[in-house]
Parts: C-alpha cells; structure tokens; sequence
C-alpha cells in the first residue's frame, strides 16, 4: 500500500489521532484567520436575523422577553446552516481533500480537527454575541447566562451534526438547500433542549436538566459524530 | 434440505421470489383490511367520551407505528448494506422510503382529522405530532438526497448515512410522550393493560397486520422494479426479457 510507504512514519493509529486533530485544526483555522471578513459577514447574518423578527412582530417587552431565546437559537441554526459548506467544498472542488484523505492521519482524526476550527470560528462567536442580542431581547441576566451556556454547549452539536450533512451533499448540485432539508430536521432535539433550558430557568424549574441532557447529547455527537462524517467524506471521494 | 440464504442476495436469485412473494402478502394485506375496516367502522362501540371520531384510529395508529418502525427497517438495510456492502439491501432500503414516508404522511393528516373535533383544533404543536412531521422530513430527505445523487452506489452509501444518523431520532420520537409533558393521549396499546374494549383492540391490531402486509407487499414490488431499472443489461435481465417479451 502506499499509503503507508510515502507517509512520514507514525507508529500506530492511536498515538496519530491527536496530532491529526491538531494538524487541521491548525490549518482551518489559519486558513479562516486569512478570510475574515467571511467570518465577520456570518456574524453579521446572525444579527440581522435576530434584528428581524421585533420588526415583524411587535416590540412589546413582555412579548420579546419570551421569544427570544427561540429567535436567538433559531438565528444560530440558520448562522451554522450557511457556514457549512465552508467544512468541506472548498477543499473538495481543489482536491485538498482527496490528498487530505490519503494522509497517515486517521481521517476521522482530521475531520474532527475541521470541525473543532468549525466551531471555534461560528459557533463560538454566535454563543458569545447571543447575550449582547438578548439583551434587546428585554431578557434578564439569569436568562441570559442559561442562553450563553446552553450556546456553548449546542453550538458544538450543531458543527457535529452539519459535518454529516456537509459531507454527504459535496459536489452535488442542489446542495445549499438539500443541506438544510438533511440536517434542519436533526437540529430539532438541539433547539428544544437549548431553547427549553432558558424557559425552563425563567419559570423556576431550574435549567439543570436541558443543560444536562444537551451535555448528554454533545458526548453522544463527539464520539459518533467524526465517524459518520469520515464515512460519508469517504463516500463522496469514491 | 438446508436454505442458503446468501444465495437470495443476488438480485437475480431475489428477483423471482419476491414476485412468488408478492401475492402472499397482498391478498392477505386486503382480506384484512377489509374486516379491520368492517369492525372498525360497524363493529366497534362509539367511545362514550370521543364519539365516533375515535374510529380513525383504526388508520392512524397502524400507520404511525408502520411510519417509525419502517425507517428502523430502511435504517437496518442501510446498515446491512454498509456492512457487507450488498447491492440487494441498498434496493431494499430505497423500496422502503416512499412507503415510509406515506405512512408518516397518513399519520399526519388522519391525527390532524382526529384533533380537531377531540382538540378543537388541526394541529397542535404536541411532541408525538411534532416529531412524526421531524419524521417525514427525514424520509423525504433520504429520498431527496438519493435523486441528488446521480452514482447509485454512492447514493446507497450515502442514504444508508443520513437513515442511520436519523434513527437515532427514532427512540427520541417514541420516548417524546415521556420526556415531554403535552396534551396528547399517552399510549393506548400497553401489553398487560389496555384501556380500549376488545372490539376495539381487535380491530385495530387487524388492521396494523393490513397496513403491515401491504407494506411488505408494495415494498417487494418497487424492489423488483428497481433491480430490472439498476441491472438492465445484465445477463439475467436480459434472458427474463427474452422469455417474456
């Protein structure tokens, strides 16, 4: 095989799977870091979004105070959903992915390095801006503490899951939209939990259980996530 | 005399006794569900506190459980055919979807039918209804994904992915009753306790064998259909067209 023969010599599949991660996380996220401005206009589409829904409904504050974790998770579904096809077409249209894919790392080690730079470069910055937004939100500082940490930990989940999705529809030709179809449906369980825990907060129940069963499903997305997404990478390579 | 099952995975093995198969389940498949439907509709009691509006139930129920359990099945023969990369359990994952889907469909409007008298309204954001819809928006994805791609094996791989990823929602749905606290009925049909009357039971068990063998039935058919369009030019194909012209 030449896989092995031209690779520089890495002793077995378990001590190579951290230094994979590092490797393309490294490199996304320079490769980010060069394109800001695309990062700023993500960031820019989370705050119109949000900005839109007072306009279309009414700026009453008890009204606003009650649907804005929803917009404001919502916003970052829509925000995630458009930042995917960054994972993974741009390498796939040049080829860097069929290279990346022959590379001694385990591939799963290397999509779970992109879709760490992913997050850190959307979800990450939504999470952070989401209680400033909430704010004009009329939401109070309990809320929006629960809306940050139930952020912090969905974002992530949002990144797993929308690998999956971004890998399977590359090169096709509906793909923007055949993305939302695959993955919108899969978020659901993310948005209920992440958006019921401010509820949940607000009307004295405590948001321990909507953090803890997100948590639950995070663990879930780490450990099943990069195995679907390499596969589906691989299937898309064929 | 011992079977060899491995020998049914070829298509042009499978492709004989599915149409062999095929009656068995459909005339069954209609015989029930006309004396499902003649006791739902004659046979069973008015519910004293429903009315007659219950008796869509004798639909609705065998069609959601038919809705969540065939994308297991559609998710097994993905697994299968991501396993040991069988050409015959992609087809059968592919047959599945269409009839999956048309059943969730079923569900939908029969539970929104029902509600409106019992609620007062067509729909309400309930868990069970809310994630049925999620469900129909799985199936109608693998289905959209499937005719995005134009590779058929790709599209097999591909689609055994997404309805493995999906099912995973699955138990998410089931459970929902559990997890959630909503207006809708907890499950009627528990092993043990039931609350319904026997008529009731009866009727609609027979009915969810109906909606069972028809599923199996159609689901055999579109497989033969689509193993002549994938295999058209191959050797068996051929000599069946040459036998029946």
């Amino acid at each position: 095989m030449t896989r092995e023969a031209d690779s520089p010599p890495v002793s077995t599949a378990a001590g190579a799977v951290l230094p994979g991660v590092r490797w393309a996380l490294v490199r996304d996220l320079r490769i980010a870091l060069r394109s800001r401005s695309e990062l700023a206009v993500q960031l820019l589409f989370y705050v119109i979004v949000v900005a839109l829904f007072p306009l279309s409904t009414t700026p009453e504050r008890n009204l606003l105070s009650t649907m804005g974790p929803g917009v404001l998770w919502v916003a970052a579904l829509l925000a995630s959903l458009l930042s995917l096809p960054r994972l993974f077409a741009a390498d796939y249209a040049d080829g860097t992915l069929e290279q990346i894919a022959l590379s001694p790392y385990p591939l799963e080690a290397l999509v779970s390095g992109k879709i760490l730079a992913h997050w850190l470069t959307t979800g990450l910055p939504v999470a952070l801006l989401a209680p400033l937004l909430g704010v004009q939100y009329q939401m109070d500082g309990e809320s929006l503490a629960v809306l940050a940490a139930a952020l912090l930990i969905g974002t992530p989940i949002l990144s797993l899951l929308g690998a999956i999705g971004a890998a399977l529809t590359l090169g096709l030709r509906a793909g923007g939209s055949l993305l939302a179809l695959l993955i919108l449906p899969l978020y659901v369980p993310v948005l209920i939990f992440g958006a019921g825990s401010v509820d949940a907060a607000r009307s004295g129940l405590g948001a321990t259980a909507n953090l803890s069963l997100l948590t639950a499903g995070l663990i879930i997305a780490v450990v099943g996530a990069p195995f679907a997404a390499a596969t589906a990478v691989r299937i898309a390579l064929d | 005399m011992t079977l060899n099952w491995f020998r049914l995975a070829s298509p042009a093995t499978f492709y004989p006794v599915a149409g062999k198969l095929i009656p068995w389940f459909a005339w069954p498949a209609a015989l029930l569900a006309c004396v499902g439907v003649a006791l739902g509709l004659a046979g069973a009691p008015t519910d004293f506190q429903q009315g007659d509006a219950y008796r869509i139930i004798f639909i609705h129920v065998p069609s959601a459980w038919l809705s969540m359990f065939l994308y297991l099945v559609m998710a097994f023969w993905g697994a299968m055919s991501l396993g040991f990369n069988t050409r015959l359990s992609a087809m059968m994952a592919q047959a599945i979807a269409p009839t999956g889907a048309l059943m969730t469909f079923i569900a939908l409007v029969t539970g929104s039918f029902w509600g409106r008298p019992t609620w007062g309204t067509y729909w309400a954001w309930d868990a069970r209804m809310t994630s049925e819809l999620i469900l129909l928006f799985l199936y109608l994805g693998v289905i959209a994904l499937r005719s995005a791609i134009d590779d058929p094996r790709r599209a097999d791989r591909a689609c055994a992915v997404l309805s493995l990823t999906g099912a995973i929602n699955v138990p998410i749905i089931y459970y929902s009753v559990k997890w959630w606290n909503t207006l809708h009925q907890g499950a009627s049909v528990r092993p043990g306790e039931s609350k319904m009357a026997t008529v009731m039971l009866v009727g609609m068990l027979i009915m969810s064998f109906a909606a069972w063998f028809y599923s199996i039935a159609v689901t055999l058919h579109r497989a033969r259909s689509i193993m002549l369009e994938r295999e058209s030019g191959s050797a068996w194909v051929n000599a069946l067209a040459e036998t029946r012209p």
